[in-house]
């Protein structure tokens, strides 16, 4: 620049902390530059989330669009309860950290604490019963009817079912005696709704795996009490976080269980 | 001319007394300007790993029988040239190097918004690069850098995997990039430095960061989706189960055509800094080169299927993706016009940075232009999947991002590291790239509309000709590659001290020491005028201040 | 100049249309690629510091001058998109009545088989001065069939048909190429294609030939005389249809279990769920690998799939097949 002049700042160069506490990193001048930083970071980090789930969303409708009955059909043999109890225990986990945000700024340790704690309990209380969904899924391929039946050599599967992609897929037969002569073909859309079923949810597993782990941190720090009603940040961009992944799971729920 | 150095030790120089410490230093640091040279060496060197392989396969291509390497070794060194040349070097090069460097030094910030993110995005970068390498290295892969299926996921035996990993993971590095570069942006800025104050080259910077925030990621899980049906087995784009195999392409390229503009745009704002600086005048239509680096960077999100004009889109899809195919020429020409523009009643020199900057223009021309005729969807259909299309992309990526790339790096070379290079040396060897590229390339187009396939080991006698014009010319051009090696690295003992602004330019990273020190700003800078502020006779005092002898 | 052309050889009826437009927009680019430069070369010379010129008020910015650079681009490739669209449309609008062929890419040669049952490998003979169209599918990967001469292009993808059309107009022989990436062999995976005069075509389909099939196998491939050209493939088809048990369901007087494919093919359909869909190869070949995706409105959902029972092969022939029962699928000369 032709004509800048060099102006005495807030933050000198000599990196004095004085003004303010140790958090704020030596590049910035400001703590209040420092939040804007770390929240339009995190902003702008869902916006690569978003666009990540959205490839397999695209995929999700081209084919829903092209086998609208399939999908009805295979829908169906997903476990909706479960998907509900999961789809409530998120929307819970998405309250208690909110209300773990709101105690972080007005300095409420134990109550962040108790909030983030029961926000981790919430957490892998989902991916506890999607565990259990899954192994139901696996256990039908074994032919056995429950997860626990499987481990204990327990009741056996009546009929041929395994809705788990690859060669022994076998989606069971309800139309028609049709279906049953030709059973030996298994290269049915079906498999592409499973496939998108599994790797759409296992992705978002994967995010609540990441989003347990900063939970744990948070409430680690929280523990040390590293946050004060003025230095928050971490627990607000977590919270964004894990807000994300119960969109996501907003949306999953729906595209995949209750299809008609 | 502000150019008082400001006291504060310089980014390169260490007081570590041991070798191990030193090491330390380096690779631990989160200055992004030591990250930026960590850079510089990672991605010329597998800019010379690719340069490598395109060597094989233009040798190769000497002879139409094929003779030299067999069917599948050919395979493997084009599928090594593009996959290394795109992911490794084009798409991270400008904004890992130039970007990292210059972005919190223009905006008057001691570092990007989060350093150790930017550390890691190195770590990534490397990462990723070892995946691929070690895919190369275990026997190769043989999918070409696009990976169609169901060729890629099922068909070929090679190290897929490995490879499909190393560019997965080199998308988190350019998305930690990306990310640090938008938010520094947009909250970092110095004082008084308003969105309409930024040099162009920050515009090009945030333009791109935006691109590859939202199109990286959909790469990322297309990549996944094709590693996961490899490895199950069974896979969402297997035609047996009903899947279809175009739809890896339209996810392929909604990612991979934005990925075009990841690397051309850095290379327009470089080029904007370069024109600028080397008329001593400020650049004519600064909105308009800034608006139209977001109008690229938007339109290039809604024409990823003129890559797919043949795969059996329909007819009513290929004539919107060509409608908005030929948009896009609007906002690069418009950029073209205006350099063009800022020549007028300027005080030109013919510096190295310079001369590529013009070589950058008369390329990208060509290359913009033959984009016309291939989202013309009726000559596309001719000259798509030929040389025509190598040729074209090759004006475009090495005519336009190398050569920005060597123009930035020539430009800023005294501020990275303190010292001039050598300018006869730069001269020469800006005008022998120039020179061999045209001659590798040109013949290409005329070859891909005789009809001559890409990725062909073996052709028909009578593109013979052609090819080994091409190949000659690429030995000319290997050798403009290699110059700016050995000059550069000698003007590290030998180049004379350039001091804080030896080309006289505006910018805040002019006005720090050269190199800078650690912190950048002592006191962090406050911005009263536009970018490019030459003062309205700066022109006329440089030219009347010219003496024979003094540099051209 | 034999060994060194610059132009490829115009052989059919697309090939003077699309080079005028390349022409065109090569002189376009020299306007614009030719003349910028020397407005570049001209201003860096003219206002090097070395030169004493008049450096007083140099503008920053025009509107009009913004405007005028952006306005007559834009006009300038509208008019080359609309140029190009109308022969694009052209270009995948066949005629009524062609000549068709069934295509089979495969990693890595190309299997062609004529309207007589005639098959080839790695060449495809066309008659001159007829609209010939190819309907293609791969049996692995994407390959695409280019033919340069003739400027046509189109990716043979697996799982479904692709069409090309295109007329000849001069005879000899042209390069077949592959264009789409395909594995080891991508190069080796062409031929040729040669146009002839009808009566020769006539003649040539009626000469028997060896060739590999494509499952593998190689064997003499007995052709049908001239007159019954149109058919043998439809012939063959027809028998597979009755051995497949087909017939028992798709009675021609439509009082079987599955609709009357009589008149079915290039006409409207209406489906279960109320929409229609045009009766087109890829909806008959969906229709007998994934007979429930679209169900016919009246029939029920009851149709086994023959996916896996039935090769690309005899999927073409069962589709030659349903169009000889339709007027608009007859096809022939």
């Amino acid at each position: 620049m032709a004509t800048t002049t060099q102006t005495t700042s807030a933050h000198h160069g000599d990196h004095g902390h004085a003004a303010h506490g140790p958090e704020l990193q030596h590049h910035f001048e400001t703590p209040a530059q420092q939040k804007e930083a770390a929240t339009l970071g995190m902003w702008a980090f869902l916006v690569t989330e978003v666009m990540l789930f959205g490839g397999i969303f695209l995929a999700y409708a081209v084919y829903r669009w092209a086998f609208p009955d399939v999908w009805a059909e295979a829908a169906h043999h997903l476990n909706t309860p479960l998907g509900t109890v999961n789809t409530v225990v998120l929307l819970v986990s998405s309250l208690t950290v909110a209300l773990a945000v709101n105690a972080a700024e007005h300095g409420r340790r134990t109550r962040l604490l108790q909030l983030l704690g029961v926000t981790l309990v919430l957490g892998v209380a989902f991916l506890g019963i999607k565990a259990f969904e899954y192994s139901e899924k696996f256990a039908h391929c074994a032919g056995y009817k429950t997860p626990i039946a499987w481990a204990t050599g327990g009741e056996l599967l009546g009929e041929q079912e395994c809705l788990v992609p690859g060669r022994a897929f076998a989606f069971p037969a309800e139309h028609g005696a049709a279906t049953e002569e030709h059973a030996s073909t298994n290269k049915t859309p079906h498999q592409l709704f499973y496939l998108l079923y599994f790797i759409a949810t296992g992705l978002h597993a994967v995010h609540m795996l990441i989003g347990l782990t900063i939970v744990s941190i948070l409430t680690f720090l929280a523990w040390r009490g590293f946050f004060t009603p003025t230095y928050f940040t971490p627990v607000e961009i977590g919270g964004l976080y894990w807000h994300l992944i119960d969109v996501v799971w907003v949306f999953l729920f729906p595209l995949f269980y209750l299809v008609h | 001319m502000a150019t008082t150095a400001l006291p504060g030790r310089g980014y390169l120089e260490d007081d570590t007394p041991t070798v191990w410490s030193w090491v330390k230093a380096w690779l631990l640091t989160v200055d992004h300007k030591r990250i930026a040279i960590l850079y510089l060496l990672s991605i010329n060197f597998f800019f010379l790993l690719g340069g490598l392989a395109a060597t094989v396969v233009r040798i190769e291509l000497v002879t139409p029988q094929g003779d030299l390497l067999s069917s599948d070794l050919y395979n493997r060194a084009f599928t090594l040239h593009g996959i290394i040349m795109v992911f490794f070097f084009l798409i991270p090069v400008i904004p890992a190097v130039l970007g990292n460097f210059l972005v919190p030094l223009m905006i008057g910030a001691r570092d990007l918004a989060f350093p150790r993110l930017n550390l890691l995005s190195w770590y990534l970068y490397m990462a990723g690069g070892i995946f691929a390498l070690s895919a190369a290295v275990f026997g190769g892969v043989d999918t070409g850098w696009t990976f169609y299926t169901p060729f890629s996921s099922t068909y070929a035996n090679s190290n897929v995997i490995l490879t499909i990993a190393g560019a997965f993971i080199m998308g988190f590095s350019s998305i930690a990039t990306g990310l640090n570069f938008i938010v520094t942006i947009h909250t970092m800025r110095a004082p008084g430095m308003t969105w309409f104050r930024l040099p162009l080259f920050i515009w090009a910077s945030y333009a791109t960061s935006l691109i590859i925030v939202l199109a990286t990621p959909v790469v990322g899980i297309t990549l996944l989706l094709l590693a996961i049906e490899r490895l199950w087995g069974v896979g969402i784009f297997d035609p047996a189960l009903g899947g279809d195999p175009v739809l890896f392409q339209h996810l392929f390229w909604f990612y991979s055509h934005p990925a075009v503009y990841i690397m051309i745009l850095p290379g327009f704002g470089v080029i904007s800094e370069l024109i600028a600086t080397f008329s001593r005048r400020r650049i004519f239509g600064y909105e308009f080169i800034a608006f139209s680096s977001m109008a690229i960077a938007l339109l290039g999100f809604l024409v990823w299927g003129h890559h797919m004009f043949v795969s059996s889109q329909s007819v009513y899809a290929g004539l919107v993706f060509s409608f908005i195919t030929m948009l896009v020429a609007i906002p690069s020409a418009i950029k073209v016009f205006n350099w063009t523009a800022t020549l007028y009643k300027g005080s030109i020199s013919y510096r190295t940075p310079m001369l590529y900057a013009l070589g950058f223009i008369g390329l990208f021309v060509i290359g913009g232009l033959t984009g016309i005729f291939l989202g013309v969807v009726a000559i596309d259909i001719h000259v798509t999947d030929t040389y025509f299309v190598v040729a074209h992309f090759h004006y475009v990526m090495v005519g336009g991002t190398i050569m920005a790339y060597l123009g930035g790096l020539h430009f800023w070379w005294p501020k990275m590291t303190g010292r001039m290079y050598n300018e006869v040396w730069g001269g020469i060897s800006a005008l022998v790239i120039f020179v061999g590229f045209n001659m590798t390339f040109f013949p290409q187009f005329v070859l891909g509309y005789l009809g001559m396939p890409r990725r062909y080991h073996v052709y028909p006698q009578e593109f013979q000709v052609l090819h080994v014009l091409s190949s000659s010319g690429a030995t000319v051009l290997a050798i403009g590659f290699i110059v700016p090696i050995i000059y550069l690295m000698f003007s590290l003992w030998k180049g004379k001290p350039a001091g804080n602004n030896p080309w006289e330019a505006t910018g805040l990273e002019w006005q720090v020491s050269s190199p800078p020190p650690t912190h950048n700003f002592t006191r962090i800078p406050v911005v009263t005028s536009e970018a490019y502020a030459f003062p309205p006779e700066a022109a006329e005092r440089d030219a009347a201040s010219w003496r024979p002898g003094s540099p051209l | 100049m034999r060994d060194f052309p610059l132009f490829p050889q115009q052989a059919s009826t697309f090939a003077g249309p699309i080079d005028t437009l390349y022409g065109v927009l090569v002189l376009l680019s020299l306007i614009f690629g030719g003349v910028l430069p020397f407005i570049i070369l001209y201003l860096m010379v003219r206002y090097h510091r070395s030169q004493k010129a008049d450096r007083a008020n140099a503008p920053h910015g025009s509107i009009p001058l913004e405007l005028t650079w952006t306005v007559i681009p834009l006009i300038l490739v509208m008019g080359v998109f609309f140029w190009g669209a109308f022969l694009y449309i052209q270009m995948r609008t066949p005629p009524q009545r062609t000549l068709e062929i069934y295509v089979i890419g495969k990693q890595w040669m190309w299997h062609t088989q004529h309207p007589n049952g005639k098959r080839e490998n790695n060449e495809l003979h066309v008659p001159v001065g007829q609209p010939v169209k190819l309907i293609m599918t791969s049996q692995d990967v994407i390959h695409s069939f280019f033919i340069p001469a003739f400027r046509v292009k189109q990716d043979v993808v697996p799982g479904r048909y692709t069409t090309m059309w295109f007329e000849a107009t001069q005879e000899g022989e042209f390069h077949l190429f592959c264009a789409e990436y395909c594995g080891t062999e991508h190069s080796l995976m062409g031929g040729r294609v040669v146009a002839m005069s009808l009566s020769d075509y006539e003649r040539w389909l009626a000469t028997p030939g060896e060739v590999i099939l494509p499952d593998g196998s190689s064997g003499v491939v007995s052709v049908a005389p001239m007159a019954a050209m149109g058919d043998p493939m439809a012939l063959v088809g027809g028998q597979l249809f009755s051995n497949l048990g087909c017939a028992g369901c798709h009675r021609d007087d439509g009082a079987g279990v599955g609709p009357s494919l009589v008149g079915l093919y290039g006409n409207q359909e209406k489906l279960a769920d109320g929409s229609t869909i045009l009766a087109d190869e890829n909806y008959l070949r969906e229709s007998i690998l994934n007979p429930g995706a679209k169900i016919v409105a009246g029939y029920a959902n009851v149709m086994p799939s023959y996916d896996g029972q039935v090769s690309e092969d005899q999927l073409n022939q069962l589709i030659a097949y349903i169009k000889s029962l339709s007027d608009a699928g007859s096809s022939g000369n």
